[in-house]
């Protein structure tokens, strides 16, 4: 048998499919003219009519290289198809949630009514894409064809569609898809992998910035004067520090030596058992049995993980020992101390300024008059209500995030260097741009559907809560 | 307003004190210390060695004494170096021309990698710091702390006003067209626009900007994928791509927050009362929507200076534009304590003017503010 | 009320005619007509009201006469003909002409419809210099001139100042003077004066009647306030669920009532009259139905009490002539209904017997530090007390302290002097959080506003939950949940409200969830603080008459604050006159509603629109506003604004603080006139005979 060729971008297919997506393209644009001519004033029936179908047919003719791809056999319909195979339970994945989202949208609230908007589809399109990349590849293994970290010689910046040497079959093995990196290391399979880091690291390291945030914000928007004024100060003293030079602070070696970070993260992941804590006291305050029945296992399990999360083995807080669940590296503990650090002041001051607002609120007024604690009416009266804004800024902030992370990686800081996050790919990747560029750009591709799926998502939830 | 401005200095010494002084113990932790001392006195001395050699160069005395020399409010150390010869903070040549001793000058030169033509201890100023304008020696650069900074803020004082001059008006343009009309089809399409510059960072656009316009791989080699050659002499091929990527990123951000403005503006019952004076739709935006619309934008600016040095970091290190951003790089990167200083200072400074330039706009702008009540 | 209009316009031709107009929006995917078939015109120098509840599409119509109704809105059907042209056929900058010179239209908040950025000098000129080509020193004179019209104080340094640097009802005004900057033939007023406190609007209203008469200038008057409309309006058309239900001259429309939701209008409102005799009449039930869920046929035949099914609901039901004159309404049975049946006699007030004292206020004083050393006095020496099972009401404008008041009684804040007994416990340095259980549970608080006194978030049974949980009332979650339906019939709501959210309720529903929420600890004084203002006429009624309920079954004690004299004297027992936080006047609700009166109480009454034709008032009209809390007169609070000073002798008024002089027993008022005269003051408010 003859080694495989290298793989053009749509293969054999390619020469049905082109010709149908150039026309369906022109049809579209004709399209468009003719609703542009028609809103202009111009007597054209049916401009938008002609939009849809067009659409539909546009829609249909990139539909078919992902459908030649799983049909065809390998290679068959390109690296485009070879693509669209090997994340076949992606797709599968996301059709399923897409389909029975939007039949169900009328029942399911606000998320229903952003999946019925096209922009919050197209957005949630984009980051339920990578999200179930991101599970599929790096928690079952499924995507990948290669091990990112493994060099096949031979391969070094090789061409997108490359063979690898020495693979007789066709196969999911059998290319370098989307070509080879300067270590000659698969460059889509370490895309794939690095969206298993940004997916992991990303929420968690926003959902501490946001707690702290909210966990200061409360008490500064609610009680003012000097709480308020103590609060903004600390908060716009972090907000005047350039982000690079706080990761450049935080993220260095001889920091991580001092244990500073881990003494700082020992501080931000305590906030959400706290703020757990004071949730559940203040709303079962009146039955001390059942407060404690309740908030003794959720603390003791927090606690677990919170401990397990801070202590490292042979550290200071390493008060487990044998029961430590897992170990996180000091360098990843630092990324999260200094990504929480750069977000919970802007979400203080997000929180804050809701919290002015509805503090005012006649039903905050009544639960004072009934003798409520002032966390009872900060995180069951007040928190409550300012839910719409804290999840927009959740999903931009996780853009955000996720923009932080590419930072790190892109001065080498935090993260091992061979390790296949996307910022890390994109500073190995730029020191041969002019020559190689697709070690660089396809991660920066990858990096920037996230987030733009993540502003598109933000700005649809925006507009449909902004609708009531 | 007077008073408002006085008050605002105040928070803004203080908040500078603060962030200085975070940075100099953040900087001057003892594993940072250590590794001065291995590279100026030989990686593998001991640990009493590297205690002794801090001990003599200053670095033994308490974390707060330090920062006070630094600063310029308590006197520089005095002390011995082995040989019995004085030394001190405020000996070291003020003009830097006696300094040929640094690391590269390597272990041979010993600990006593001091100027020997520096003042006499009698003529000697007794305080040398930020204050009396003495901002240390970066080892990386062999030079002046304050001539390394300055010469860097100059190049990138070019590059922030080439971004400003393309940034601003383009933002504000395309967030005042696209939320003059809310849902229209300008709208759709330059909020489009908008959100996609919005997620690209700066390490994203720069990479692709090179990767189509300066690389082979298009064949569209219309820039330079360096822009060395424009801190001498800015050229449209060698400056473009740098200005494009930093620009790119805060006009996205910026054009959403003016069209959030200037949506909400549209809305308001005033608009709506201009309307019904019989104005035009051109009148009601240029006389009565964009004064009320440019107040939010403006501040917006402001504060997106902090995030335009993100910008400029990363796009001098692509772009190798040796500038404020690759100063504050190359310091970090190789624990240049007294150069990190001084980048940070100046950095710190800039963002809490433009923080403070932001507020106080925001209160002229704002006849509420400006004016009082009643 | 209005002079008959003269003859000569009776006969001319309309100035403005709306034919069959429909209008409907779009939302999400749907057409939802919001009005429909509407048709009225407006002669030459005449004033027509349109009148209707919120939701029921007048404000749609003046959008639609205007042509603004923005993206979502359009004319379906119909035609709006202004001087004979069909306004559909205008240009746009034929339209812009229209707007600047033809129709000008007066908004409701006049805060808001003033540019922030611009001075309102500026805002004026504007016009002139737009439409009439003037100079920049001819618009500044005609600005300067039409202040002097609306009878600002200091007219340049209004012109030269911002909007927020002038107070509410100089706002008012320069939005008025805006709207008569361009001469318009016809003026549309949209609730022009809701936002304002009743004296001011009392004096607003009163303006444009007078520049109206005096240009000649046709209003469409849009409003909610039936008062106001019979003392404003030569005719009326009244709006229900998009349609004109009822049209003619105002006082025939009032007094010969000839369709069913006019009718139940009308007897909603407290009177307050001098045959006001303490009854509260039947509202009505269940709300308006909202756009695109309006029935078939008669749109109010769900609430009406006259409903024939089958006719009713049959189809569209025609306008029809219901008099002599040019009076119509649209009611299929308006020939046989019994129009002079007296009321329903429901809800009649039961003269509760006070009980012991539970509440005592003495010299209680509050006062604010504002930027550092500038002092707010919202309360001076405040004193009365209250018994068991009666109602104080406690009146007064915006500003007057009344709401301070509240919140130092309930804990929300603590005196800064003086002493509250309440329930026999000391608690004027007590905020609620240092109250045991037991008093915070005795005295709770009903509040203003429907939409923001229930947490948005968390279902109605919850927020009842919790309340009897903070009151340490039930032992078990079973016994409270039982508790809290309990508490729902008893404030008149299905059981299945229970599991629903805030905005799935009406206004009036919510306001029974607050009140139900106040009772849950069994509380012995209510504070109820304008627990009826936000809501719409037909259902204040009904929220007035369960508070008097559970008043006369629980012998709770009510607190009312209010600023409006029709309902405080439905309800009260005896009535406290706030101004600037001061006690001006306190008695009996018969002694405070007849003469002798404290001068501010003759204004307060004065101001107040009477919608029953059968009532004549006397005009007192009070100029100015409330003066700053931060810069109050010296001596008598009032002595600014009192049309009675010269009356007393010398400086006296501007030297001290008149003492609280005792008139009759339990009558007190705050002023230095003489006996004399006051004694000759004569009634507000009198029978027109016959």
């Amino acid at each position: 048998m003859t080694p495989p060729e290298p793989l053009t971008w749509t293969g054999a297919a390619g020469a049905v499919l082109d010709p149908a997506l150039a026309l369906a393209v022109a049809g579209f644009v004709l399209a468009l003219g003719l609703r542009g001519a028609a809103r202009l004033g111009l007597r054209v029936g049916g401009a938008e009519r002609a939009v849809r179908v067009a659409g539909g047919l546009l829609a249909a003719a990139i539909l078919a290289y992902g459908v030649a791809g799983v049909v065809l056999p390998w290679g068959m319909a390109g690296i485009v198809g070879a693509m669209a195979r090997q994340l076949l339970p992606v797709w599968v994945a996301m059709g399923v949630v897409l389909i029975f989202s939007y039949a169900w949208r009328s029942k399911l609230g606000l998320y229903g009514r952003m999946i019925g908007s096209p922009i919050g589809r197209i957005g949630f399109g984009l980051v339920l894409f990578w999200a179930l990349t991101a599970l599929a590849a790096g928690a079952l293994g499924l995507v990948a064809p290669h091990d990112p970290l493994s060099v096949v010689s031979g391969l070094r910046n090789a061409p997108p569609g490359a063979p690898v040497p020495g693979v007789a079959a066709p196969g999911p093995g059998s290319h370098y898809l989307l070509g080879g990196d300067a270590l000659a290391r698969d460059v889509f399979s370490r895309v794939v992998q690095g969206s298993w880091i940004v997916a992991q690291v990303a929420p968690l390291a926003t959902a501490l910035g946001v707690a702290a945030g909210v966990l200061l914000g409360l008490p500064a928007g609610y009680h003012g004067g000097r709480v308020d004024a103590a609060l903004s100060f600390l908060a716009n003293l972090v907000l005047a520090f350039p982000v690079i030079l706080l990761f450049y602070l935080l993220v260095t070696p001889e920091i991580l030596a001092t244990g500073l970070p881990t003494a700082l993260a020992a501080g931000i992941f305590a906030v959400p058992p706290v703020l757990v804590a004071l949730l559940a006291w203040s709303r079962l305050r009146t039955e001390p049995g059942r407060a404690l029945a309740v908030l003794g296992p959720v603390l003791a399990g927090m606690g677990w993980l919170y401990l397990s999360a801070v202590g490292e083995a042979g550290g200071r807080l390493d008060l487990l020992g044998r029961l430590d669940l897992f170990d996180l590296p000091p360098g990843l503990l630092a990324v999260f101390v200094s990504v929480a650090f750069v977000n919970a002041p802007t979400v203080f001051r997000l929180v804050r300024g809701l919290t002015l607002d509805l503090r005012t609120r006649d039903y905050v007024a009544a639960a004072q008059t009934r003798g409520e604690s002032s966390w009872h009416v900060m995180l069951w009266e007040i928190l409550p209500n300012a839910r719409g804004p804290l999840i927009v800024d959740g999903c931009l902030r996780i853009g955000y995030t996720t923009i932080l992370l590419g930072t790190l990686g892109f001065f080498g800081l935090g993260l091992p260097p061979e390790s296949p996050d996307w910022g890390s790919t994109i500073n190995a990747g730029r020191r041969l741009l002019s020559v190689h560029p697709h070690p660089a750009v396809v991660p920066a591709v990858a990096l920037l559907s996230l987030v733009l799926g993540l502003n598109l998502l933000a700005d649809a939830l925006r507009e449909e809560s902004l609708k009531d | 307003m007077l008073r408002l401005l006085l008050r605002r200095l105040g928070v803004l010494l203080g908040a500078a004190v603060a962030l200085t002084f975070v940075v100099f113990w953040l900087t001057n932790l003892p594993p940072n210390l250590e590794r001065i001392a291995r590279s100026e006195a030989g990686t593998r001395i001991s640990e009493a060695e590297v205690a002794g050699w801090l001990e003599r160069n200053g670095y033994g005395r308490p974390l707060l004494v330090r920062y006070g020399e630094w600063l310029g409010v308590l006197p520089g150390w005095v002390g011995m170096d082995g040989d019995g010869n004085p030394r001190g903070r405020c000996l070291r040549a003020g003009d830097g021309a006696g300094r040929d001793a640094g690391p590269e000058s390597g272990p041979e030169s010993g600990p006593e990698s001091g100027p020997e033509s520096g003042p006499e201890p009698a003529e000697a100023p007794a305080r040398c710091g930020l204050l009396q304008g003495d901002w240390g020696w970066s080892r990386v650069f062999q030079a002046e702390v304050r001539d390394v900074v300055a010469r860097g803020l100059g190049h990138t004082a070019k590059l922030m006003a080439w971004v400003l001059v393309v940034m601003v008006p383009s933002a504000l343009l395309l967030g005042v067209l696209a939320g003059m009309r809310e849902g229209s089809g300008l709208d759709r399409a330059l909020s489009g626009v908008a959100v996609l510059t919005a997620a690209t960072p700066e390490y994203v656009s720069g990479v692709v900007l090179v990767a189509v316009f300066a690389s082979s791989a298009t064949g569209l080699r219309w820039f330079n994928g360096s822009a060395t050659s424009a801190m001498e002499d800015a050229t449209l091929a060698n400056f473009t791509l740098p200005v494009l990527t930093i620009a790119l990123y805060g006009m996205g951000y910026v054009a959403r927050m003016t069209r959030a403005a200037m949506a909400e503006v549209m809305t308001a019952p005033y608009i709506r009362a201009a309307r019904l004076k019989g104005l035009s739709f051109r009148q009601v935006v240029l006389r009565h929507a964009l004064r009320n619309a440019l107040i939010a934008p403006f501040t917006v600016v402001m504060l997106q200076i902090p995030w335009l040095l993100n910008g400029v970091v990363i796009v001098e290190t692509l772009f190798n534009y040796k500038g404020f951003g690759w100063t504050l790089v190359e310091a970090a990167g190789n624990n240049d304590i007294d150069l990190l200083l001084g980048v940070s200072v100046v950095s710190v400074v800039v963002v809490l003017l433009t923080q403070m330039a932001s507020d106080l706009g925001y209160a002229l702008l704002n006849p509420r503010i400006r004016l009082g009540r009643g | 009320m209005p002079e008959p209009v003269p003859p000569a316009l009776e006969a001319a031709e309309p100035i403005l005619e709306v034919e069959g107009l429909s209008v409907s929006f779009r939302a999400r995917g749907r057409e939802v007509p919001a009005v429909a078939s509407f048709s009225c015109s407006v002669r030459p120098g005449e004033v027509v009201g349109l009148v209707g509840e919120s939701g029921c599409g007048k404000s749609t119509v003046a959008s639609a006469i205007l042509r603004d109704l923005g993206p979502a809105g359009r004319v379906v059907g119909g035609t709006v003909r202004f001087r004979g042209r069909d306004l559909a056929t205008l240009s746009p900058a034929e339209l812009r002409r229209l707007r600047g010179g033809g129709i000008a239209m007066i908004p409701q908040e006049p805060t808001a419809a003033l540019n922030p950025a611009l001075t309102v000098g500026r805002q004026l000129m504007e016009v002139p210099m737009l439409h009439g080509g003037a100079s920049g020193a001819e618009a500044w004179a005609r600005a300067l001139e039409m202040a002097r019209d609306v009878r600002l104080p200091d007219p340049e340094r209004v012109l030269r100042s911002y909007p927020h640097q002038l107070s509410g009802g100089q706002r008012q005004r320069i939005v008025i003077a805006m709207a008569l900057m361009a001469r318009p033939a016809l003026l549309i007023l949209d609730e022009p004066t809701s936002a304002l406190d009743v004296t001011v609007a009392a004096a607003v209203v009163q303006l444009l009647r007078e520049l109206g008469r005096r240009q000649g200038t046709a209003m469409l008057f849009i409003s909610h306030d039936l008062g106001l409309v019979l003392e404003t309006c030569d005719r009326v058309c009244v709006m229900y669920a998009g349609e004109a239900v009822e049209t003619g001259p105002t006082a025939e429309v009032f007094a010969r009532t000839r369709h069913p939701y006019t009718r139940a209008l009308l007897r909603s409102l407290p009177r307050i009259g001098p045959e006001a005799d303490s009854l509260l009449v039947n509202g009505l039930d269940g709300v308006p139905p909202p756009p695109g869920e309006r029935p078939r046929g008669c749109g109010f035949a769900p609430r009406c009490a006259h409903v024939a099914p089958g006719r009713c609901d049959g189809g569209a039901v025609p306008m029809l002539r219901v008099g002599p004159g040019p009076h119509a309404a649209r009611c299929l049975r308006h020939g046989e209904i019994d129009w002079d049946a007296p009321p329903p006699r429901a809800g009649r007030r039961v003269p509760v017997k006070p009980g012991p004292v539970v509440l005592r206020v003495e010299g209680l004083s509050k006062s604010y530090a504002v930027a550092g050393r500038r002092v707010v006095r919202a309360n001076e020496s405040v004193s009365f007390e209250v018994r068991e099972g009666e109602t104080l009401a406690v009146v007064g404008e915006s500003g007057c302290g009344k709401s301070t008041l509240a919140r130092v009684l309930i804990g929300l804040e603590t005196a800064s002097a003086g002493r509250v007994t309440l329930l026999g416990q000391e608690v004027q340095d007590r905020p609620v959080r240092a109250r045991d259980p037991r008093t915070v549970a005795a005295v709770q608080m009903v509040f203003q506003d429907p939409t923001d006194t229930l947490n948005p978030s968390r279902t109605v049974g919850r927020q009842i939950l919790r309340a009897l949980e903070a009151f340490r009332v039930g032992r078990s979650r079973a016994e409270r949940r039982g508790r809290m339906l309990g508490l729902l019939d008893r404030v008149e709501l299905p059981r299945a409200l229970a599991e629903r959210l805030p905005r799935q309720l009406s206004g009036g529903q919510r306001q029974r969830v607050g009140i139900a929420r106040a009772l849950a600890g069994g509380a012995r004084i209510v504070l109820a603080d304008e627990p009826v203002s936000a809501l719409d006429v037909s259902v204040q009624a009904a929220v007035l008459r369960l508070l008097l309920e559970i008043q006369g079954s629980e012998r709770t004690t009510l607190l009312l604050i209010s600023h409006d004299l029709s309902v405080v004297r439905a309800l009260s027992d005896r009535v406290l006159v706030m101004y600037l936080g001061h006690v001006v006047e306190i008695g009996t609700a018969d002694q405070v509603f007849a003469p002798p009166y404290h001068p501010y109480t003759e204004a307060l009454l004065a101001a107040v629109p009477v919608a029953d034709p059968r009532v004549r008032k006397r005009r007192v009209i009070l100029d100015g506003d409330v003066p700053s809390a931060l810069d109050p007169p010296s001596g008598c609070p009032f002595r600014t604004r009192c049309r009675w000073k010269d009356a007393v002798p010398g400086d006296l008024c501007a030297r001290e603080i008149p003492p609280l002089r005792a008139l009759a027993p339990g009558h007190r008022v705050r002023c230095h006139l003489p006996d004399e005269a006051l004694a000759g003051m004569e009634p507000v408010f009198e029978a027109v005979p016959g």
